[in-house]
């Protein structure tokens, strides 16, 4: 029998999602997936998946789910969000934040609301169908996802690992993001904006207003003016990131599943290591830009590799109380990292 | 507006960063079938020479109306090099010399398809049954495919039948719309937002993911006519496509089509 959450609330703006459905954008279909494929990968890990499994992203408010069907299974949730896990009669218990842990039969765990994104893996990630190479949720066009739509209640998320094991995953350690301004590389229609627009892009803030949802962020700001080539163009390729500025000289950042055309200049492209971060802002949130080069956005992007490498490698192994495993701290791959030598009680 | 000066564009085509992880090569400024077959002369460049080592690291590329964007892995390509490679490829003028396929695409206009059909006759001064006429007569060239799944942007509308978009898009716009709106026409795939003109409606399937190999119905490229169908005729070919039972090769070549069954 295949293990299965049940949903009992759907929470606000909760939808699986992988690491999107690449190749297939000469046709219109947005890349989608995670909007911090970093967040997804951590859950990913601490339920002891690879990066890519499906999981549920959670952007407002969390989801209650019910274990209906099999006798445990193992998550793990990342990112600013409070869970607790609802026994059959009612009793509860805080479901530790980068911790993994088992729901079993008849249990309910409940995310609270989320300040930024937050993601939820299970072991051996949802068993969702793949459309066109992904999992992932594009609700426009009724992609991945369970019924191509995000959660609703009494949607049944089958799960395809089973959790046995009373050990649990554990990493103390905040994600590694980077801070400061995001980074952009200025282009590619730079030259339809006066000279000192990109100035502006530059040094101003900008503020996230609350017209944001999974294609794009609008940001509210000093104006960036055009030049006498106006604010349209012949739509070309955009991704997520493109800063496009249309007449109102407001930008908007384009982001998972933004449009694969754009019909406005763009000014500048958040560069693609600091795209995570998009996915944690908030409306009224106060946002700057710095420019790099290539070779400097090549560099960040090996240094979140790494320090992502780092973060995973320094996940701990919590034994369960009374219980020692010497054979699992032989065969985990996750031995590469320090092994934590004691047990929570 | 702006009171700043726009630099003069450099010699087409030009090679511009769009971002670390992917460059758009662009071949002019206008909607030109000549552009748009260099556009599509780069693409099929690219198709050939996929496993080219210069080529390393690129995973997909547009092709829009007067660029293509090419998509890479910032960890596989060498950048430098594919600027240069890119750059070498799309000076060398290769334009496709096949044009794409020709479709002949069922439209009706009868019942509630076409919302807009009125006021764009009147705003041109012309009869509803002019204004059809003359779409009918025309050939539409598929630019790019965007904004939706399947969403072709195709040229070639009549001067006549040219007016701007609705001053407030609809909150919803029916799935299989025919649409247009300046030298543009389009189809709708999906149910969404719009400004564009509703002047019909075809029964197909523009995207299916079922189609696992080729989930769009229209490429950039192909060259577009459309032949009138009436309401009994849609409604037998519209439940055929929501059964999936409907082959769109069929509405392949120069029509017009034999429908009968």
């Amino acid at each position: 029998m295949t293990t299965h959450l049940e949903v009992i609330d759907a929470g606000l703006g909760v939808s699986i999602q992988d690491l999107g459905r690449p190749g297939y954008r000469a046709i219109g279909v947005p890349l989608s997936g995670a909007l911090d494929p970093l967040a997804l990968a951590a859950a990913n890990a601490l339920a002891g998946n690879g990066a890519a499994l499906p999981a549920l992203e959670i952007r407002f408010s969390g989801p209650t789910l019910m274990l209906a069907e099999g006798e445990a299974t193992r998550l793990a949730l990342m990112g600013a969000a409070t869970a607790e896990i609802i026994g059959p009669e009612g009793e509860k218990r805080l479901a530790e934040p980068q911790t993994s842990f088992l729901l079993r039969r008849g249990e309910k765990l409940k995310v609270g609301r989320t300040n930024g994104t937050a993601y939820l893996a299970v072991a051996g990630g949802f068993g969702v169908e793949r459309m066109l190479g992904s999992a992932a949720t594009y609700a426009r066009a009724g992609l991945g996802g369970i019924k191509g739509g995000v959660l609703s209640p009494k949607d049944q998320l089958p799960c395809n690992g089973v959790g046995e094991d009373e050990d649990a995953l554990h990493q103390s350690e905040a994600l590694p993001y980077a801070s400061g301004p995001l980074r952009v590389l200025p282009g590619p229609q730079e030259d339809q904006f006066t000279p000192e627009a990109l100035d502006v892009l530059l040094s101003a803030p900008f503020s996230l207003s609350p017209a944001m949802d999974r294609m794009g962020m609008r940001l509210e700001g000093a104006r960036l003016n055009h030049n006498d080539r106006g604010a349209d163009i012949l739509s070309d390729g955009v991704l997520p990131g493109a800063i496009q500025v249309p007449g109102d000289g407001q930008p908007i950042i384009l982001l998972a599943d933004g449009q694969t055309t754009g019909g406005y200049a763009k000014i500048a492209c958040v560069i693609s290591a600091d795209l995570p971060r998009l996915a944690h802002l908030r409306p009224g949130d106060t946002l700057r830009f710095a420019r790099v080069d290539r070779t400097q956005a090549a560099a960040a992007r090996r240094a979140q590799a790494e320090a992502f490498a780092r973060w995973k490698a320094g996940i701990e192994i919590w034994k369960a109380p009374g219980r020692i495993d010497i054979a699992r701290l032989y065969t985990t791959e996750l031995i590469t990292g320090v092994t934590a030598g004691y047990c929570p009680a | 507006m702006s009171t700043g000066e726009a630099r003069p564009f450099a010699p087409f085509p030009q090679v511009r960063p769009l971002s670390d992880t992917a460059l758009t090569v662009v071949f002019g400024t206008e909607v030109d079938p000549q552009v748009h077959a260099q556009v599509m002369g780069l693409a099929r460049q690219l198709e050939a020479l996929r496993d080219a080592p210069a080529l390393a690291g690129v995973s997909e590329w547009i092709a829009s109306f007067t660029a293509l964007t090419v998509y890479f892995d910032p960890d596989v390509a060498d950048v430098a090099a594919l600027e240069a490679e890119l750059a070498r490829l799309a000076g060398a003028g290769a334009k496709a010399i096949l044009a794409g396929r020709v479709w002949t695409l069922p439209a009706c206009f009868e019942n509630d398809y076409a919302p807009d059909l009125a006021d764009l006759a009147r705003l041109q001064g012309l009869s509803e049954e002019a204004v059809v006429s003359q779409f009918l007569a025309a050939r539409y060239r598929v630019y790019t495919i965007g904004f939706l799944p399947g969403f072709p942007y195709m040229g070639g509308l009549p001067e006549a039948l040219q007016v701007p978009r609705l001053a407030t898009p609809r909150t919803e716009v029916p799935a299989r719309s025919i649409a247009v709106a300046g030298g543009m026409c389009a189809i709708y795939p999906f149910k969404s937002p719009g400004g564009w003109r509703l002047i019909g409606r075809t029964p197909l399937n523009l995207f299916d993911p079922a189609r696992e190999a080729e989930p769009a119905l229209l490429a950039a490229g192909d060259t577009v006519q459309w032949q009138r169908i009436d309401a009994a005729r849609f409604a037998a070919l519209e439940a055929e496509a929501d059964a999936g039972t409907l082959d769109p090769q069929q509405f392949l070549g120069e029509g017009p089509h034999d429908h009968a069954s």
